[in-house]
């Protein structure tokens, strides 16, 4: 069963030909704009954010050559490998640099350059007025190239520096104003976090190692069939727990609410549309893996499961617009593990939603950038209500992507996320009933909490001052072109994908065929019951949140909203296990170390020389003691050889 | 035997410009600076002649040698070669001291006096013995250079240091010391247990050709190797590091903890491997042991230090237990990072120990809580300090991660828990690095008061800089250089130790 699965999706890549060998202009690019921007310093002021958004569409152009390249050959061969350079000739560790151009790369990429340079052009207005907007678009210039080297790297190794690069790229757009002490926490607690991550995965590249012998992606996927299940599993969850912390999945997820700080074009493109997708991207690539392994998948659909419902959960309980919808990532990206944990039937399913995410969220990102905009930075959803006629782009692009979050049809979400329902439904046992029960939970308390935000920022009465300001209003060009852009995806992506089994035929040579897979449930019922969650988790948003009106200061509620409304303890937690006693530890190392251990090492030779009651002759007559104690050295060698000889 | 001595020749020019800095009459004095200058980067040229003339495919262990007796009645000749790890060392050093010239250019303020031609030739003297100590092929003549480079330490520690100078130098002095002499004892065991004869000290004739019991043997292992572990320097005799550290000027401290402390792990190589493979075999589980207590205790340390200087001190305990830990894992993976590493760690201590340098002279404090919101004032000074911090913390695409990498995965091919705690240094490491980033540099812009704010970086300060920075982004992508360097160089030392490396699970069959 393992080994067929394996070759099902071992696909071997041929020489990079064509369009393919300029892939690393995809990287390039950005690179370089990075490069210019930060080296030229303030000379690049002026023309450096055009440059930045001129290279990240170049990447595109590329990225789609190559595209439309692989969809000329015939399935089976688009794999192609591009071998750079010689990189780490250590030994018995070799590796060298190189690209891997497949239908999984290269959905990433057109993801990556597409929405990313969007957001670009976006961040053209919105960061206007900052006199810092130059070393903005170089950050986002090197997230960009990192996150292109993350999902083209052909080994793990490889995928590491684009995995630490786009956490960096991260750290730095996050602490972008990080004049505020708590964003310059809020920089560090993400970069802390994903690196607890990264201790999994780099321990998981070490057993990779041992096991295959190398750590490039060809080894590993020749090699999986032959290892044991034993090995199998504990790579499969050393890389769950890196996937963990890229992707903000419990018990990794603390940092991403707080990664808000960073300006709300960073929030869209790094925290909603693609990093925070790599882990997901980690797993369905180490399918070869994944499919010797089950336990390490059902792993994999737990934590998603769990962190559906817990970003679901808090989701409903905040208040301020941003981390509604870091909430609400944090969720769909659960659904996307869920998914990906599920195996062959699954895989192409949490792809197919990561792509439709990528579009709905990025574009309620911008919304919510142009509502801050028009608010005088305000976040706070109890502050808004009624925009709708004040800011007819924004309220109707939001609403796209607000339709497609929900799983409206025909709407992206809608097939998207039906897709990875009615996988969570297949198989034996107990599983198929608790993994789907959560994720049809889940469709309906999204539909609650999206409305809550749609509806508590668009409709209803206004809870906010027109005099002095703000004077909500629609942002110009540069910023509702990406709105409007976006919210076409929202609205049509799912639809040119999903039913025409367009990503699963695309993707197939990759993550392998799935034969016919039957649901517990009939497939109608799951959909009526999905769609009748929705309607009603929707009607009560409208109920207390439309009609009804909105309390200015957040009630006292119940002890689960409370709970929800402080993430479910989660920094308390972490507080108590591991800050606290980490600081009490390394305060403590910090006395013994100057008290024990100097103490005894000195202590031990005062013992032995008599030495410290002569520390003040040493100091003082230091040249003559000094001298004597070479030459007494040089005495007893001497001496020493003599009586040999 | 080559037709030029390169390597004498670069004993020689640092120490001849020393002597013309030092005896420079009175109008000449401002020239002393330069004069310095000039003798570092004769040398490095001299350096890059030698990597030139190198011959990664030689059968040879040492290559460039030069052999002539010296005192043959004991059996010491004057002796240097290099293999390709103590070259890359050798490299570094030369690539360092101008680096360190130019950035100690205004640490004494008398210009023109006598005190700075003393400081500028000691740190040339210092250089010459350096790369004596490298290149030294016979073992007593290692022995020599091993204690001569004390002197001008510790006059360096001792003269031109901070407030606690003086505590600090004699510290230093007497931690080197006790292993010196521990270590001339067991040298005096090796040449009675060798085949002795005029050129007994070689350590050519040495290897494989020690005749005495395994415990003798062993014992002589434990005294070269407590030697180094001191220079080194590992948990628990690690303490006089950070002292000396933050009471050197940051130039001192860069050649002390970047270069002089590489003597130890060095050493580790060349004689506790290379000359006791059995003893070096036996003790591998308690230097494996201490590898990792130092990796774990020495970041856990830095973390809770308020000091800059002794911060980066204690990153280093961390940063050295890997490279030990490399080191004794005995995989020509965890060799080559280790090699990588000891390259690597002196241009990014370097990095950390002259830019908290820069902001210590802008400040006049060495305490981090009384900076703060300092990349509003001095941008590239924050943006670089965050780089070099990025490279201790080993992110990949810098050249650390690259070696941190090689090392773990090589330990983990043997000792598979002792890689996974230290690997716990991947997480604590952005702790010391990042904390420390964002109290010096983050938060709102601060204010001086009457005083006039402090400049970015200037123009020498930015070419010190520039250098250290390449070398990561180089070095991160395309190590090959150093790596091909150092891999037969590892591959001999594993040979002479006698072990193989552990064969992939699938390749042996044993995952089935």
């Amino acid at each position: 069963m393992t080994s067929l699965l394996a070759e099902d999706s071992a696909l071997s890549a041929a020489d990079a030909s064509g369009a393919s060998s300029v892939a690393w202009l995809l990287i390039a690019l950005p690179l370089v704009g990075a490069a210019v921007l930060l080296l030229g310093g303030r000379r690049t002021d002026r023309f450096g954010p055009l440059l930045a958004t001129g290279l990240s569409w170049g990447s595109f152009v590329v990225g789609l050559v190559v595209f439309l390249q692989l969809l000329g050959l015939p399935a089976e061969e688009r794999a192609q490998d591009l071998t750079l350079w010689n990189w780490v000739p250590a030994g018995a560790f070799q590796l060298d640099v190189g690209l891997l151009v497949d239908p999984l790369s290269t959905s990433f990429v057109l993801l990556i350059t597409f929405v990313g340079s969007l957001i670009h052009v976006y961040s053209i207005g919105y960061m206007e007025n900052d006199p810092d907007k130059r070393r903005f678009f170089a950050y986002l210039n090197l997230f960009v190239a990192s996150m292109l080297l993350l999902v083209l790297a052909d080994s793990y190794l490889l995928l590491f520096v684009g995995w630490e690069g786009v956490g960096l790229a991260s750290y730095l757009l996050i602490g972008f104003w990080n004049w505020n002490p708590a964003y310059a926490t809020a920089a560090n607690k993400a970069f802390f976090v994903n690196r607890v991550g990264d201790l999994g995965l780099a321990i998981g590249i070490m057993v990779i190692f041992v096991t295959f012998g190398s750590v490039d992606y060809a080894t590993v996927s020749e090699g999986a069939a032959n290892a044991s299940q034993g090995t199998l599993t504990a790579i499969g969850l050393l890389l769950l727990l890196g996937a963990c912390g890229k992707s903000a999945q419990f018990p990794l997820q603390s940092w991403l609410g707080d990664a808000m700080a960073g300006p709300t074009p960073v929030s869209a493109l790094i925290h909603a549309a693609t990093m925070v997708t790599a882990g997901v991207y980690l797993v369905v690539r180490s399918n070869p893996i994944y499919d010797g392994a089950p336990d390490a998948r059902l792993a994999v659909a737990l934590v998603g499961a769990i962190t559906l419902l817990f970003g679901a959960i808090v989701g409903c309980a905040k208040d301020d617009i941003k981390k509604v919808l870091a909430a609400s990532t944090m969720s769909q990206i659960g659904y996307m593990m869920l998914a990906a944990g599920l195996g062959p039937v699954g895989y192409a399913f949490a792809i197919f939603h990561l792509l439709t995410h990528g579009f709905f969220k990025a574009g309620m990102f911008l919304g919510a950038g142009s509502v801050m905009h028009g608010m005088n930075d305000q976040v706070n959803l109890r502050r808004y209500g009624g925009l709708s006629t004040f800011m007819k782009i924004t309220w109707v692009t939001f609403g796209l992507g607000w339709l497609a979050i929900l799983g409206v049809p025909p709407f992206s979400g809608f097939w998207s996320k039906d897709s990875v329902i009615e996988a969570a439904f297949v198989g034996e046992g107990w599983q198929p009933w608790v993994l789907g029960g959560v994720a049809l939970l889940g469709a309906g308390i999204t539909a609650f909490y999206m409305s809550r935000l749609f509806f508590m920022t668009f409709h209803g009465e206004k809870r906010w001052e027109e005099d002095p300001e703000p004077h909500p209003h629609d942002p110009d060009r540069t910023m509702t072109v990406p709105m409007i852009v976006l919210a076409v995806g929202s609205a049509g992506l799912g639809l040119v994908l999903g039913p025409t089994g367009a990503i699963t035929s695309w993707l197939a040579p990759v993550v392998g065929e799935h034969g016919e897979e039957h649901p517990v449930l009939p497939v109608w019922l799951i959909v009526a019951l999905t769609l009748g969650l929705v309607a009603v988790g929707a009607a009560y948003a409208w109920v207390r949140y439309g009609r009804d009106l909105v309390p200015e200061v957040a009630p006292k509620a119940t002890a689960i909203t409370r709970a929800a409304r402080v993430d479910l303890y989660q920094d308390a937690v972490n507080e108590g296990l591991f800050m606290r006693p980490g600081i009490h530890l390394t305060r403590g190392l910090v006395f013994a170390d100057a008290r024990g251990v100097d103490g005894a090492v000195g202590g031990l030779a005062a013992l032995v020389g008599g030495l410290s009651s002569r520390l003040r002759r040493l100091q003082t007559g230091y040249a003559r003691s000094y001298a004597l104690t070479m030459l007494t050295g040089v005495v007893t060698v001497l001496g020493a050889l003599w009586v040999i000889q | 035997m080559n037709a030029v001595p390169l390597l004498t020749l670069m004993v020689v020019v640092p120490l001849l410009g020393a002597i013309v800095v030092a005896v420079l009459p009175g109008n000449t004095a401002r020239l002393a600076k330069p004069i310095a200058l000039g003798a570092s980067l004769v040398t490095l040229v001299l350096a890059v002649l030698a990597v030139a003339s190198f011959d990664t495919g030689s059968t040879e262990q040492f290559q460039l040698a030069e052999v002539r007796p010296w005192i043959p009645q004991f059996g010491v000749s004057y002796a240097l070669g290099v293999d390709g790890i103590a070259l890359a060392l050798i490299v570094m050093a030369a690539i360092l001291t101008p680096v360190c010239l130019l950035a100690a250019w205004n640490d004494v303020t008398e210009e023109g006096s006598g005190r700075e031609k003393r400081y500028f030739a000691l740190l040339l003297v210092l250089e010459a013995f350096m790369v004596g100590v490298f290149a030294a092929t016979d073992v007593f003549l290692f022995y020599v250079f091993f204690e001569a480079m004390l002197i001008p330490v510790y006059f360096l520690i001792g003269m031109f240091g901070g407030p606690r100078r003086q505590y600090a130098a004699v510290k230093f002095l007497l931690f080197s010391l006790v292993g010196g002499l521990v270590m001339l004892v067991a040298v005096i065991g090796v040449f009675v247990a060798g085949p002795g004869g005029g050129d007994g000290f070689l350590v050519e004739n040495l290897t494989g050709n020690l005749d005495a019991s395994t415990g003798a043997l062993r014992w002589m292992f434990v005294g070269f190797f407590v030697a180094f572990a001191i220079k080194a320097p590992m948990w628990p005799v690690h303490t006089w590091l950070p002292d000396a550290a933050t009471e050197s000027r940051p130039a001192v401290a860069v050649l002390l903890v970047g270069v002089l402390d590489k003597v130890g792990t060095y050493g580790m190589i060349r004689f506790c491997l290379q000359l006791f493979p059995e003893a070096s075999q036996w003790a591998t589980p308690v230097v494996i042991t201490l590898a990792v207590i130092s990796v774990v205790y020495g970041a856990l340390l830095a973390i809770g230090q308020t000091d800059m200087m002794r911060l980066i001190a204690f990153t280093s305990i961390s940063h050295f237990g890997f490279i030990v830990l490399g080191i004794f894992a005995l995989t020509s993976v965890g060799g080559a990072g280790s090699s990588l590493y000891m390259v690597n760690h002196g241009f990014s201590t370097a990095g950390l120990f002259l830019l908290a340098g820069f902001l210590v002279a802008r400040r006049g404090s060495k305490r981090i809580p009384d900076y703060g919101g300092w990349q509003r004032v001095t941008p590239v000074l924050a943006g670089t300090f965050l780089v070099v911090g990025l490279s201790s913390l080993a992110l990949p695409g810098l050249s650390s991660f690259v070696s941190e990498f090689l090392v773990l995965q090589g330990a983990f091919m043997r000792y598979r828990v002792a890689a996974v705690i230290a690997a716990a240094g991947i997480i604590l490491a952005p702790l010391y690095i990042l904390l420390m980033y964002q109290r010096l540099m983050t938060g709102p812009k601060p204010t001086f008061g009457e005083a006039e704010a402090p400049r970015d970086l200037s123009l020498r300060e930015r070419v010190v800089v520039a250098p250290l920075i390449a070398s990561f982004l180089l070095l991160g992508f395309f190590p090959k250089p150093v790596l091909d360097l150092v891999n037969p160089a590892v591959e001999r030392t594993l040979q002479f130790v006698g072990v193989s490396d552990p064969t992939p699970a699938l390749a042996s069959g044993s995952d089935q």
